[in-house]
């Protein structure tokens, strides 16, 4: 019994491990206030269910999931180009809510709040992934690669000036770096791997509806992120394994579900309070929050 | 580079006022004036972190008014800032690293580059700044004076054809003081363009082959030392006249 429920959570584990790396790739190392990050999940989670009910194989709904939530993420960068800091991060909340309510009341497409059930576990070539275990395997490959190439990037010629960008953003132009540019590619980049995080959650729940890609879960990823630490891939690694872990242990507490929902939501808010007041640099990072 | 009738007001404030300077090439060229007389407005509308309201800027044939501020430092203009302006979370090495190198604005290009490759060079150019022991160092460990030299390596690791250095020994000790005229010399012998705005009159005198003297935005006047030290306004203007 014990073993299914590990796996499970296990398994959510490596999503959000996607997922918080991305994010930290252009909140952590870029500075940019991006709370549009759970839209990009969602559109990389819708496009591949779509694609998926309507009989496109698994290889091409992933990678099509991550390039569609990669280019609405440069569209965001692009369209907010001449924004900065707090508006930059108000334009990116009003992306969330935008999508949002385009998965609730697209409902030709999206089927609305039914949310699209049926979704296949994928089938990768000759490897039809069938159940959990198999699943995790494939999964701690993709986090892998993920992974590996976000550290690449990161520290990288292109992470520094990323860095830069974040400390003094016209210090570097004036260095004769394009910044603006430097944005589209990091939003870019960190909306693909969102957006295959969000595929791999589709095809693992197999269904989806527009509630999981809500501010909720917003404020989870970015309390991995922070408690974690701003640009650091191993604190947002390790807070994942911490926070996911532990809201699931609270499904054992002795409490009616209606209050655990809630319950969840404000236990984030708290860790989000204490770590801005006491360590804003989170459990592994260098840079203090700002 | 010919700056042409550049006007610029602040509210009611002509902080320049059809300014008329042609910079020499390959001279130390010196722009000097009391406080407030708008110097450093004169480099913040050259490197475009602010628009002049009215003339022109003619750098390599370009009107570089029309271009924005990253596209004129590619173009070869290189500045440095009144208050040194250090990137806080970046090592020195790494400061040199993002200014010397054009490639790390592609993501591919910078992941494949081999890492070691600019590591000679980055040593070499603060070895000229005496900073070559502080490769791995955080702005927060260095002191005002290194800090005050690294910001020189900096302009000069940068591919540029023209240095504006805005007080570049302000605030720092006799001795860097030397080192730094040592250093803007040697620069000068290789054929370098620069401009420096200096408060420090001794150091101008020294260093300088070319003067223009600003005075609530106009040239008040422009010649070699011998002749700016003699001019009467300018000694009007210091002397409080
Ligand atoms: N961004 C700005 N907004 C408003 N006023 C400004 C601004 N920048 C400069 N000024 C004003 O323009 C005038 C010229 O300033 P500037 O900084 O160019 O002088 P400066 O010659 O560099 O002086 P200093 O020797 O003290 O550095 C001053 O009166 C200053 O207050
Ligand atoms: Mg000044």
């Amino acid at each position: 019994m014990i073993f299914p429920y590990l796996i499970h959570i296990l398994i959510l584990i490596g999503i959000y491990l996607i997922l918080a790396v991305s994010l930290n790739l252009s909140l952590g190392y870029a500075g940019l206030l991006s709370l549009g990050h759970v839209a990009l999940f969602g559109i990389g989670a819708y496009t591949s269910a779509l694609l998926n009910i309507n009989g496109v194989p698994f290889v091409f709904s992933f990678l099509l999931a991550g390039l569609l939530a990669g280019f609405f993420g440069f569209l965001l960068a692009f369209a907010t180009g001449k924004l900065k800091g707090d508006y930059y991060a108000l334009a990116s909340l009003g992306f969330a809510f935008v999508v949002y309510s385009l998965l609730l009341n697209l409902t030709e497409i999206t089927r609305g709040p039914l949310g699209i059930p049926g979704i296949s576990k994928p089938q990768i070539f000759g490897w039809a992934i069938k159940d959990n275990f198999s699943y995790l395997i494939f999964l701690a490959l993709v986090c892998f690669v993920s992974i590996f190439l976000i550290n690449k990037i990161v520290n990288s010629g292109f992470g520094k000036l990323l860095g830069a960008m974040r400390d003094d953003e016209t210090g570097l132009r004036i260095l004769g770096k394009d910044t603006k540019k430097l944005k589209y590619k990091t939003m870019f980049v960190s909306g693909f791997f969102a957006g295959i995080s969000g595929s791999l959650f589709a095809h693992y729940i197999g269904f989806i509806d527009p509630n999981t890609f809500y501010i909720s879960e917003l404020v989870l990823i970015l309390t991995i992120v922070i408690l974690g630490g701003i640009a650091s891939l191993k604190g947002s690694i390790t807070a994942t394994f911490v926070v996911i872990v532990l809201s699931e242990l609270m499904r054992f507490l002795p409490l009616p579900s209606a209050i655990i929902g809630p319950g969840r939501q404000i236990v984030y808010a708290i860790v989000l309070i204490i770590i801005l007041m006491f360590r804003p640099r989170g459990l592994l990072g260098r840079i203090d929050l700002e | 580079m010919k700056i042409k009738n550049i006007s610029k007001s602040f509210g009611g404030i002509k902080a320049l006022d059809s300014c008329n300077i042609e910079i020499k090439k390959k001279k130390i060229n010196a722009i000097i004036g009391p406080n407030g007389s708008g110097k450093t407005t004169l480099f913040n509308i050259i490197s475009g972190l602010i628009k002049p309201d009215k003339g022109e800027i003619i750098f390599q044939g370009h009107d570089i008014l029309k271009l924005e501020d990253f596209e004129r430092a590619k173009l070869g203009i290189s500045r440095t800032f009144q208050e040194v302006r250090l990137f806080k979370n970046l090592t020195a090495k790494d400061h040199i690293d993002i200014s010397l190198s054009e490639n790390y604005e592609s993501v591919l290009k910078s992941v494949i580059k081999k890492k070691r490759s600019n590591r000679k060079k980055i040593k070499r150019i603060l070895k000229t700044v005496d900073l070559d022991k502080k490769l791995g160092s955080y702005v927060s460990d260095l002191s005002y004076g290194q800090r005050k030299l690294l910001d020189l390596a900096i302009v000069m690791a940068k591919k540029h054809s023209i240095l504006l250095l805005d007080e570049p020994v302000a605030g720092v000790n006799p001795k860097l003081r030397e080192k730094i005229k040592e250093i803007l010399r040697e620069l000068r012998e290789k054929g370098e363009t620069i401009v420096l705005i200096e408060h420090d009159m001794n150091f101008v005198m020294e260093i300088a082959e070319f003067i223009y003297v600003l005075d609530y935005g106009k040239v008040i006047a422009a010649g070699r030392p011998k002749e700016i030290q003699k001019n009467k306004k300018v000694l009007e203007v210091y002397l409080g006249g």
